[in-house]
């Protein structure tokens, strides 16, 4: 019962019922309809021929009886009546006898007035003296469990020469002189009737079987087992294992669904990990608060002896120089914690204008120690002069303590060199300029987060070519034009484009190229005006005045790199991904998330290059002004 | 009437305690310690000080809370902050809840000792502790107090917000009047960023004692008061007008001038 229970609440069952269903009444009453359509045909057909041979009949008939040749009447009749199909042909007279019959036994017998053959016309007092074809036949049973029989009932009417001629048979008064009485057996069409009958019968139900088997098949798999496969990442991802993805389910809703799905799933994890990082921080600030002030008491104790001391023995040069070293490297550990507790300090990102060469004095000076066990040595290179930029100098310093340590980690033993270094660029937007945001004309949002390039959300589009359709991902950053194309496009053509969501076209109606005269692809870029694009492949011609009336701007270069063992080429591009990692056990893959995020939150573009056994560079863009172009 | 006891230190550390001992028997001062707040709170209410220390992590009740039931039971020593969370947000705050200094640790001999000096000097000026429970003088009574338009650090440093959002920022008067007469100042280097409760600036007193003026908020510096090197007795004579220490461009203006006093509700 429990199983059936649970059996009537899936969608494929219920679907499979109603279908059944329907499909059971249609068939039934198309096969019903269809049965009696047939027999009612079928009988009209006999009915017809009947009449016809009644009348055949009649007329060949006629001329004998006229000359009262009997014995030909009786010959014709009987041949007439051998025919199988036929039951019996008989001639009744005005009086109800049977004067002629192919039935041998019945000549000479009388025929009630009641019996149905005669019901017809002698049903009421005066018989009628007109028959309609209708009334001329009926249906019935010779006998109760025989065939079925049709009689067809021909009146003989008189004529002049029937009561014209010598023999006087008939008088001149009477209408009807007799009645040809044909009785057909129909146990043949019945025959054929049950037949075909039985035919659309199981027409029916082989319909009705084929249907459900189809309808069950197809529910099941375009329904029940991709509902199926969602439900049960639905219960993985619920139970926490936020790494599971839907299989493709195909090109239609369902399959829109998985991937929708898969999308959430990945935001998701995403941003757990967020939540992991700040909670970690968090745990780590008040670590570090901990550790601090427990560090500050004995801290005092020796700074407050020692310094005491310092001052009790001014008279005693050789001990001062001693306990000059011992107050120094105290103080110094003074300025270590406070630069820990500074830097632990994880709270709301507050953006300041800071002094990036404080900074990066700051970061060194954390790790300066640790890193100079490994024999290596850190030398900065920064511009004197930098203005002031509007950072959040807890998190920039975060920033450089991890490239740093990053950098000394990949410089094996034997030593190596960290260079960090920072100047000031003036910038074109063409090449630097990022498109964040992206909308067709009805509004729908171009920016995809599932193709990256460089490490950016990609701008895509629906390209049509020749019949075939596919996608083409533009490189969001201003000028650069990594963009890749899923269709096989030859050079020098253009293709229709458009938006992916609702088709609209997004090639402009009268623009055209500077360069080549192509059409051009443009979309809106929203609160910085519109973005424009050649579509031809080999040109890349590209226009955005938004960004370029802005001019060029002032950014902030900062670099730091190694003399290690670089990063190879298919690791370079998965750097920045969420837990990806190259130090095993050891590292949690979150740190260059991590900078990327703060980077990012603060305009600007992180990029990586690397030679194996040379060394890696990292470079950080930071724009000096908030800029219009970076949303 | 016994001796009033100089100092009385609270800190729950007892290598605290005992340097702080050290230093202060050194220089001569008769001094007490406890190790919570609940007996330096008693202790204050039998005896007379005429300077407390007091650090802000205690077991039970903290720093705030010795300064907060000081004020409900009338007690008008001085109290100065010392904490191993140097983090300058308690020094704000201890500030504004009427600390007269603050001492982040780990200290030198010197900053404790210069730290005291300060204290005992402003308790001698607000005649406060040789009468038992005596109010003492107002501020104003000893001192010139910063004028109406101007915020304060606690008793120690000023600044005025002109109109051009340029902040002007120096020493109060009260300050300079608790170290002997002066006889260097040093300016932070141009480029540096001052911190709200940060140091910003030292002065040598001819005691030879050092003592660090905290910045009364966060900036930028324009100019420095260049003047005051060739007379650093400017800061005596006119801390308010040309004693001026300097010009800066405020950070976090809104924010910071929530944990300074309005020097309006003086008058």
């Amino acid at each position: 019962m429990h199983m059936i229970s649970q059996l009537a609440r899936k969608i494929g069952f219920k679907l499979i019922v109603v279908v059944g269903v329907t499909t059971f009444v249609t068939m039934g009453i198309y096969a019903y309809i269809t049965i009696r359509t047939q027999r009612a045909d079928l009988f009209a057909e006999v009915e017809r021929h009947a009449m016809q041979l009644s009348e055949t009949v009649r007329n060949s008939t006629r001329y004998d009886m006229l000359l009262n040749q009997r014995e030909s009447i009786h010959t014709i009749i009987n041949d007439i009546g051998s025919d199988p199909a036929i039951d019996e042909v008989r001639v009744l007279n005005k009086e109800g006898k049977i004067i002629y019959s192919s039935r041998k036994e019945n000549i000479g017998k009388m025929v009630d007035k009641q019996a149905e053959s005669c019901y017809a016309c002698h049903a009421a007092d005066q018989p009628l003296q007109r028959l309609s074809m209708s009334q001329r036949t009926r249906v019935f049973r010779i006998h109760p469990d025989s065939a079925r029989a049709l009689g067809v009932i021909s009146p003989i009417y008189t004529e002049r020469s029937c009561w014209d001629a010598d023999c006087h048979a008939h008088s001149k008064q009477q209408q009807v002189l007799g009645v040809l009485d044909v009785t057909f057996s129909l146990a043949d069409a019945d025959e054929r009737i049950r037949a075909s009958a039985f035919q659309v019968g199981i027409f029916a139900i082989s319909a009705i079987l084929a249907a459900s088997f189809i309808i069950g098949f197809f529910v099941n798999k375009w329904i029940s087992l991709p509902v199926g496969a969602l439900l049960n990442a639905t219960k993985q991802v619920g139970g926490g294992n936020l790494s599971y993805t839907v299989p493709d389910l195909g090109k239609d809703d369902i399959g829109m669904l998985a991937q929708s799905f898969n999308t959430m799933t990945m935001k998701l994890s995403e941003a757990r990990l967020q939540l992991f990082q700040s909670d970690k921080m968090a745990s780590l600030g008040r670590l570090a608060a901990g550790v601090a002030h427990e560090i500050n008491n004995p801290l005092t104790g020796v700074l407050t002896y020692g310094s005491f001391l310092l001052k009790r023995t001014q008279n005693h040069p050789e001990l001062q120089e001693d306990l000059k070293v011992v107050v120094r490297e105290t103080l110094r550990c003074r300025e270590i914690v406070k630069s820990l507790l500074d830097f632990a300090r994880q709270s709301i990102p507050k953006k300041t204008a800071s002094d990036m060469s404080e900074i990066i004095d700051r970061a060194v000076a954390v790790v300066e120690h640790q890193v100079s066990i490994k024999g290596v040595k850190i030398v900065k290179s920064l511009e004197p002069h930098l203005p002031k930029m509007t950072v959040d100098p807890n998190q920039m310093q975060q920033v450089f303590v991890n490239l740093i340590v990053n950098a000394a980690d990949a410089i094996e033993s034997g030593g190596g060199t960290v260079t960090v270094s920072a100047k000031l660029l003036q910038l074109a937007p063409q090449g630097v300029a990022q498109v964040k945001s992206a909308c067709c004309p009805k509004g729908h949002n171009l920016i995809t987060n599932d193709f990256k390039i460089d490490g950016l959300p990609a701008i895509r589009v629906k390209a049509r070519y020749e019949g075939e359709e596919g996608f083409m991902m533009l490189d969001p950053v201003y000028g650069r034009n990594r963009n890749h194309f899923d269709l096989n496009v030859k050079a020098r053509t253009e293709f229709e484009m458009v938006c992916p969501e609702c088709g609209i076209s997004l090639l402009e109606e009268q623009g055209k190229c500077e360069k080549c005269g192509s059409r051009l692809l443009s979309f809106v870029v929203p609160s910085h005006g519109e973005f424009e694009a050649c579509v031809s492949k080999e040109c890349g011609w590209q226009r955005w005045l938004a960004v370029d009336s802005a001019g060029k701007q002032e950014y902030v270069e900062l670099i730091v790199s190694d003399t290690g063992v670089g990063i190879s080429k298919e690791n370079l591009a998965k750097i920045f991904e969420p837990f990806f990692t190259t130090k095993g056990q050891k590292g949690t893959g979150l740190g260059l998330a991590v900078i990327w995020g703060i980077i990012d939150n603060h305009d600007g573009t992180i990029s990586v290059e690397s030679e194996l056994g040379v060394g890696t560079t990292f470079t950080i863009r930071l724009p000096l002004k908030r800029q219009p172009a970076q949303a | 009437m016994s001796k009033a006891v100089d100092i009385l230190v609270i800190d729950d550390e007892q290598v605290v305690r005992e340097g702080v001992c050290r230093v202060c028997e050194a220089g001569g001062f008769s001094i007490e310690a406890v190790g919570d707040a609940a007996s330096g709170l008693e202790r204050l209410r039998k005896e007379v000080y005429r300077l407390v220390l007091c650090d802000v992590m205690l077991p039970e009740f903290d720093g705030f809370h010795v300064l907060d039931m000081m004020k409900k039971a009338g007690i008008t020593t001085p109290l100065i902050m010392i904490t191993g969370c140097s983090t300058l947000q308690n020094a704000v705050n201890a500030l504004k809840e009427g600390a007269i200094d603050f001492i982040p640790k780990p200290f030198t001999v010197d900053e404790l000792e210069s730290g005291i000096q300060r204290g005992l000097r402003y308790q001698q000026l607000m005649d406060l502790g040789a009468f038992p429970r005596s109010l003492g003088k107002k501020a104003s009574d000893i001192s010139r107090p910063c004028p109406r338009e101007f915020h304060r650090l606690g008793r120690l440093s000023w600044v005025k917000i002109e109109n051009n959002g340029i902040g002007l920022v120096g020493v109060t008067d009260l300050f300079m009047k608790s170290v002997a007469a002066v006889k260097e100042l040093t300016f932070v280097e141009m480029n540096r960023d001052l911190i709200q409760a940060a140091p910003c600036a030292t002065v040598t007193s001819q005691d030879g004692l050092v003592h660090e003026i905290l910045c009364p908020m966060s900036g930028t510096i324009v100019t420095r008061n260049e003047q005051l090197l060739p007379h650093p007795e400017l800061l005596e004579q006119d801390p308010y007008s040309s004693g001026w220490l300097y010009q800066i461009v405020p950070t976090n203006l809104a924010y910071e001038l929530n944990h300074l006093i309005p020097c309006s509700q003086d008058y």
